[in-house]
């Protein structure tokens, strides 16, 4: 009997010993755990194993009530207001806010009276008597014709004939499509806030480079800023800094900062000593260090920070629309609502044009060689201005000769006003019709099976999943990945989603981003590895996803709505098409990474491409793959809560609500945070991962 | 013993260490003021059982003007880090360091910044070329840095492209460059500013053993021209017999043997030095004044006269075919000592019989 128990123990001991060492092993058991807590868990609304008590039930309330004492009541101190004429009790928060807010404003108004013409800005210099007196006085519009031709100038002065052919047509594009108007005042609020995210995100990226507390401070925050979903920080800003531009503006500022200073931190950390040391040899003073030695030598990172600046601005320009930012964002938006398509192509395409070239001038403009040996003479030193106010001239007299020829009607020559003129939206519609006429019956049956037996299973048996089987599913993954630490980190996050009311939504959230995180790294995974095999492949695909990055992430529910009309399916798609880049362009990257000679030691010991592409380079890659998924996740995420734009009924829906409602602010800012930290759940269990991971197999 | 208030005069020496130390860790300065009283080598390893690594251990020298002082050592040896507490690009933990008789560890950092741009240059083994800026613009940078204007910065980087021979790539990025003409870049832009003292890290270690070569004729070229006082930093132990004035040997921190290269090869003062000559063929380092004998009014002399500062391989050749003992002579041409071929071929083909004096 004592010999029988001794050789059970020393079974046990064995399956436990493996149990230790083997991950498959252990992440098999969680399953199994995780499948007998989900069916023997009592589904009834009053067990707490189903659904925890909503003791956060209150978080939005408090936010508000902070939001209200912060501009209402404290610190209140005497203003003098020169219109009544007495003092008011004003708090000193509001007074700094309207300030900022009012100082974005202006600039924001004079940048756009350049382009399309005002008084706003001279009225501001004078008295409002004083203009109401003189009436003439406004800011005449540059004529579009000296605006493109100022645009191809600029461009031929950065790189070259190619760009400024881009800019060239691209800025006559805007303007014969009869986008004139929205698109300048996208682009004035773009150049108030890409130079603004840029100060910004290089000064704190310096400050967190040169001081380790203040990195280990601004990471946290940062992470929480770039996964807050849009929407849910509009209501807040709303508060704070009135509806308009300038909230766009501020709401942008917060979105587009973080990537900056991530990269800023990032290339800086990545010099090395000696460039460091050699600066100093030279006799560089700290300031000159800095500034000319540092940062030009992290310009690589620092411009692709300065890239994701400018698409964010873009990407946000609809969104600010919901909080009063005039532009090509507000009229998508009402052209998504009301489903032209065509014309809703046409307002995408200014902004992707708008996009590029500034992208393309940022990068020209850092990259731009200097000659010293020219020697030039006054005509040829200042021949781009020369040249602009030659041909503004010219435009000139072109709108004054439009005048006389059109007399009446519109002079296009001048301005062309809004929705007046060029349109293929009639073809585009037409087309779409025909398209939709012909396949309709194969999309839709696509469709609806999708929805009965995929979507719609998947969703149930995640909102059929009690609460006790998610937090096992979640901290037992963190406790096999990372410890007893990473156990306690996801947990926490997921509990405060779970003490919540809308628990039931942010499950609904959750589906819809693991639909479309699944199959984008499938597929991301499968086209990076296709094309990762060869090097123009490789190069082209990783162009292609360039490309496909400097499109605003709504631009993709364009082409959806139109195949699936307004379902979950053409949420999910959206997702899919957006998350599977950084998938596919992370795979390409880790597969090239892996380096020839363990290539070339696979091949002599005469693996097969299969096998080598199974045994050796995707287990090398994958640390890097599952950065990107990642991405992947986050990408998924904030396209499914966009896909409220369109009306799904998950958390984005309420968070879209939220923006109409009294006290918005507070349900949209505490949403926005769940969504936050389901992102950071991720985030914290494949960064240590990866982590681990890499340090185990020697990369980096 | 030097102090900041001596005035420069011609025979001071360019630079001089005085038992400097550089110990990694963070209560190294607590630490060294504990054990050190009488100014002797600290033990490496009681300062490793805290937590500290001694980079340089004690460390006294000095560097005459003009003179080319090659401090050699294995990876790990502290030789670069006695050379960054020279041009102070990390902070000696004690001892005393002067340049032109300037206490460089009392100076602000503004007079610090001075002195680089007045006085110092320095090549690195990684090249450390600024990525962004043309061969051109690397090479003007310290001008520029400096306040020198545009123009003038410009053309004077032109006369460096010149003199380093990279005329027609001065508008070429570092990248376009091969590694022996990106290190030309960084020669030339460390000499750009003049400066007296000239730091080299490592400067041809990253080269191919050909290119490396034809960089270190290209060095006695340009300090045959400009003669500057040099601190070149080597692990590699036939660069620094080909390019020493000097060598300091260096192991754990600590300068085993500092002196000329034949002295070493003759005369290794440690074990270690000793393993590093052992292998050297002594007839290229060795000059004939080392092995000549007094001159011997008995002895007939052959017609062939050799400078007592030839290198041996130079002339084994011709004295060997003569018959009799071959004589010295100095710089005026006076006989100085006479050569015998025995001894010669005793240098050539003799035992390694130079075991360190006990």
């Amino acid at each position: 009997m004592q010999e029988l128990y001794s050789i059970h123990r020393k079974e046990i001991n064995k399956v436990l010993n493996n149990l230790k060492n083997s991950r498959p092993m252990q992440f098999g058991l969680l399953a199994i755990i995780f499948l007998f807590s989900y069916f023997l868990a009592p589904h009834s609304e009053n067990s707490y194993l189903w659904r925890l008590p909503p003791l956060l039930k209150d978080l939005p309330t408090w936010i508000n009530t902070l939001l209200d004492n912060l501009m209402f009541k404290w610190f209140t101190v005497d203003v003098w207001d020169p219109v009544w004429k007495e003092y008011e009790e004003k708090p000193v928060f509001r007074i700094i806010t309207r300030a900022i807010a009012s100082s974005i404003l202006f600039i924001i108004i004079f940048i756009r009276e350049i382009f399309l013409g005002g008084a706003q800005t001279i009225g501001a210099l004078f008295s409002d008597a004083w203009i109401d007196a003189n009436k003439w006085l406004s800011w005449p519009a540059l004529p579009w014709t000296a605006v493109v031709a100022g645009a191809a100038i600029l461009g031929y002065q950065l790189q070259g004939i190619r760009l400024a052919l881009l800019a060239g047509i691209g800025f006559a594009y805007l303007s014969v499509f009869g986008q004139w108007e929205p698109s300048m005042e996208t682009l004035s609020f773009v150049l108030v806030c890409a130079p603004v995210c840029f100060i910004l995100g290089l000064g704190f990226g310096i400050w967190g480079y040169l001081n380790r507390t203040v990195e280990g401070a601004l990471q946290p925050i940062l992470n929480c800023m770039q996964t807050l979903p849009h929407f849910s920080y509009l209501v807040p800003v709303m508060v704070l800094f009135g509806v308009g531009d300038h909230a766009g503006a501020i709401a942008t500022i917060i979105f587009a900062t973080p990537p900056m200073i991530r990269l800023t931190i990032l290339g800086l950390r990545k010099i090395s000593p000696d460039i460091v040391d050699s600066g100093l040899m030279s006799g560089c003073s700290k300031f000159q260090l800095l500034f000319k030695v540092l940062i030009p030598t992290a310009r690589r990172d620092i411009l692709i920070g300065v890239n994701q600046v400018i698409m964010q601005c873009l990407a946000m320009t609809t969104i600010a629309a919901f909080i009063g930012a005039k532009g090509l964002g507000f009229n998508l938006k009402v052209a998504l609502n009301s489903l032209e398509i065509g014309k809703a192509s046409e307002i995408g395409m200014c902004v992707v044009l708008i996009a590029v070239i500034l992208d393309k001038y940022s990068l020209a403009w850092a990259n731009k060689q200097k000659d010293y040996f020219a020697n030039l003479n006054f005509f040829q030193k200042y021949r781009s201005y020369i040249g602009f106010i030659l041909l503004t001239l010219l435009g000139i007299l072109l709108s004054y000769l439009g005048a006389l020829y059109f007399k009446d009607s519109i002079n296009y020559l001048y301005y062309v006003p809004f929705n007046k003129g060029f349109t293929i939206s009639p073809f585009i519609d037409a087309g779409i019709d025909w398209f939709w006429e012909t396949f309709f019956v194969y999309l839709n049956a696509f469709n609806v099976w999708l929805i009965t037996s995929v979507l719609v299973p998947m969703k149930d048996a995640y909102l059929g999943m009690p609460v006790i089987s998610t937090f096992i599913l979640v901290m037992g993954a963190g406790y096999i990945i990372g410890g007893i630490r990473s156990a306690v980190v996801v947990g926490g996050l997921i509990l405060f989603i779970a003490l919540s009311e809308y628990w039931d939504r942010a499950l609904i959230t959750a589906y819809m981003a693991t639909f479309a995180v699944l199959i984008s790294a499938f597929l991301g995974i499968v086209v990076g590895s296709i094309c990762a095999q060869n090097n123009f492949a490789s190069k082209t695909i990783l162009s292609i996803c360039d490309f496909f990055q400097t499109f605003p992430s709504f631009i993709y529910l364009i082409p959806v709505i139109l195949l699936f009309g307004i379902t979950d399916t053409s949420v999910m798609i959206a997702a899919i098409v957006y998350a599977v880049i950084p998938a596919t362009r992370y795979t390409v990257e880790g597969l090239n990474s892996v380096p020839l000679s363990l290539h070339e030691a696979a091949t002599m010991s005469g693996v097969s491409r299969l096998q080598r592409w199974t045994s050796i380079e995707l287990p090398l890659a994958l640390p890097h793959i599952m950065l990107g998924i990642n991405q992947t996740v986050i990408f998924a995420l904030f396209m499914v809560i966009l896909g409220a734009l369109i009306g799904t009924i998950d958390l984005g829906q309420i968070i879209m609500g939220a923006l109409s409602k009294k006290g918005g602010a507070g349900i949209g800012l505490a949403l926005g945070i769940f969504v936050s930290f389901m992102c950071l759940a991720v985030d914290n269990l494949i960064q240590t991962w990866a982590k681990e991971r890499k340090r185990l197999l020697g990369i980096e | 013993m030097p102090s900041s208030v001596t005035p420069a005069s011609e025979n001071q020496p360019a630079i001089v260490c005085d038992s400097v130390f550089k110990i990694f860790g963070d209560n190294a300065k607590e630490m060294l003021a504990g054990v050190q009283g009488n100014n002797n080598d600290v033990d490496a390893k009681t300062f490793q059982e805290a937590g500290c690594i001694v980079g340089v251990n004690n460390a006294s020298f000095n560097v005459s003007k003009g003179e080319k002082l090659i401090i050699m050592g294995l990876s790990g040896s502290g030789k670069s880090t006695l050379l960054r507490c020279i041009s102070r690009l990390t902070d000696a933990t004690a001892g005393r360091i002067f340049v032109d008789g300037q206490d460089l560890l009392a100076m602000t950092n503004k007079q610090l910044i001075e002195l680089r741009r007045e006085k110092m240059g320095m090549v690195f083994q990684s090249f450390a070329l600024l990525p962004h800026k043309t061969v051109l613009e690397n090479i003007a940078f310290p001008l520029q840095i400096k306040g020198v204007s545009t123009q003038d910065s410009i053309k004077k980087a032109m006369d460096m492209v010149e003199l380093v021979g990279l005329r027609g790539r001065e508008n070429y990025f570092p990248r376009e460059l091969s590694g022996g003409q990106q290190q030309r870049v960084g020669i030339a832009r460390s000499l750009a500013v003049e400066p007296d003292i000239w730091f080299l890290d490592e400067p041809f270690s990253a080269l191919d053993p050909l290119i490396r070569k034809e960089m270190q004729d290209e060095f006695l070229r340009l300090q045959s021209v400009l003669n500057k006082t040099i601190l070149f930093v080597t692990h590699d132990f036939d660069e620094a017999l080909r390019l020493a004035d000097r060598i300091a040997i260096m192991k754990d921190g600590v300068i085993e043997q500092l002196d000329t290269p034949a002295n070493i090869v003759l005369n290794p003062a440690t074990e270690y030095v000793h393993k590093f000559t052992e292998d050297v063929p002594r007839e290229k380092v060795l000059r004939i004044e080392s092995v000549m004998d007094p001159i011997n009014s008995s002895e007939a002399l052959s017609n062939l006269k050799v400078s007592k500062d030839a290198i041996i391989e130079t002339v084994a050749e011709a004295v060997l075919s003569e018959q009799h003992p071959v004589a010295v002579t100095d710089g005026n041409n006076g006989v100085v000592g006479a050569l015998h071929p025995s001894k010669v071929i005793n240098v050539l083909f003799g035992g390694r019989a130079n075991h360190p004096k006990q």
